[in-house]
């Protein structure tokens, strides 16, 4: 006498969860990326990713390799601090492809704006003026040189 | 189910695509990178800031960030006298045009460029329900745009208001410290433009970076201290109205 007497339907059963079992882990594994959990909860692959994004500005230690005569320039004034592309914008196309892609050419009564239009919140030792009666409306450059923006009177000159 | 002719032919496609995507693997990273060795913040130095909105279209155009979103913008705060719980901000489009017109009504008036403050104990990231953004070996919070839903979940949960739906991705977005570009050794594109230094990258865990010298010697704050949320953008001169 069979000591359990339906033993087949035990069997049926533990085969169903073998399978129901496998089909989890294979499943999973096909799933789940490779790279999940490298680092922790997430997929360690996408740091990768968000890092090969192309650059747009290329820095300005790319700048200077070329444009030497402007460095000069700028090595003589106050905007020897201010990073080339903060005023001519992301040049890192320019820089791979010089020939064809060229920057455009800068309205300086907006660009410089942006920086010495006079506002209560500024540094105080920040030069500032009022546009509209410092040059009303006549572009800076009129008068500034922009990389050297300093108007040194003629004794300073023969300095 | 038998494989006719016609069958393999549709198979045989969506096996090779398939086949692709496992055989990509790692995307290619920087070769000379190391994650372990870094532990990236920022400083911001309120009394350099001028409102000139240079980050704010340096971000925009390096990011390809949405028109009306931003990953970091300008604020500029006005004070009256003591009502330092209540102070006016303003930052119109993010403040990047720069403040052109003088609205001076006396008391304190100062600019404070916010960023992602890539907290080491993100609130944004406990809340992900996928493992779609998380905090990096090197201390950057980042967004894995194809796990992320669109929930919103880290939208609401981060206090300082640095994150947005995209709406054309329908994922979360927000500042990257321009991983693309500190990986590269360059700086962030907000830190690379600003005429005035008033925000520097900041490797904690480099020794030589100045950082540690600038942090013995002035009195820095971070956003919402009582938050605890182990923010790594430091404020020199921030008021205390700044919230």
């Amino acid at each position: 006498m069979k000591r359990f007497k339906d033993t087949e339907h035990l069997i049926r059963l533990a085969a169903v969860i073998v399978i129901a079992v496998v089909a989890f882990v294979v499943l999973r594994t096909a799933l789940v990326p490779r790279s999940f959990g490298e680092y922790g909860h997430y997929r360690g692959n996408a740091m990768a990713e968000i890092a090969s994004r192309p650059v747009a500005f290329a820095g300005h230690q790319t700048c200077e390799a070329c444009h030497t005569d402007v460095v000069d320039v700028k090595k003589q004034g106050k905007h020897v601090v201010v990073a080339c592309e903060a005023c001519h914008g992301a040049q890192a196309k320019h820089a791979e492809d010089p020939g064809s892609v060229q920057p455009t050419k800068l309205d300086t009564a907006v660009v410089c704006a942006r920086c010495h239009e006079a506002n209560s919140a500024k540094p105080k030792g920040f030069p500032q003026v009022v546009t509209a009666d410092h040059s009303g409306g006549v572009a800076c450059d009129a008068c500034h040189q922009p990389h050297r923006p300093k108007i040194e009177t003629e004794t300073e000159v023969k300095k | 189910m038998d494989i006719t002719r016609r069958r393999l032919l549709v198979l045989m496609p969506a096996a090779a695509v398939a086949w692709k995507y496992v055989l990509a693997g790692t995307p290619e990273a920087s070769p000379n990178y190391k994650m372990t060795d870094h532990w990236w913040g920022m400083l911001m130095d309120i009394t350099k800031c001028i409102g000139c909105g240079t980050c704010v279209r340096a971000c925009t155009e390096e990011n390809d960030v949405p028109d009306g979103y931003f990953r970091t913008w300008v604020e500029r705060y006005h004070v009256a006298d003591w009502k330092i719980e209540r102070p006016e901000v303003e930052s119109p489009d993010g403040g990047k045009h720069g403040y052109l017109h003088e609205s001076d009504e006396g008391g304190k008036n100062f600019f404070v460029p916010k960023l992602c403050n890539h907290c080491s104990e993100s609130p944004c990231t406990q809340v992900c329900p996928v493992g779609a953004t998380f905090d990096g070996p090197d201390g950057v919070v980042l967004i894995d745009a194809k796990y992320c839903l669109g929930c919103r979940y880290c939208i609401q949960a981060c206090p300082y208001g640095c994150r947005f739906l995209n709406p054309k991705t329908d994922t979360a977005e927000k500042c990257t410290l321009c991983y693309h570009r500190i990986t590269k050794g360059l700086t962030t594109a907000c830190c690379e433009v600003c005429p005035t230094g008033a925000r520097q990258l900041a490797d904690l865990k480099n020794p030589k970076d100045p950082i540690h010298e600038f942090l013995k010697t002035h009195t820095v704050q971070v956003l919402k201290p009582q938050m605890a949320t182990g923010a790594k953008v430091f404020y020199n001169g921030m008021d205390g109205s700044v919230r």
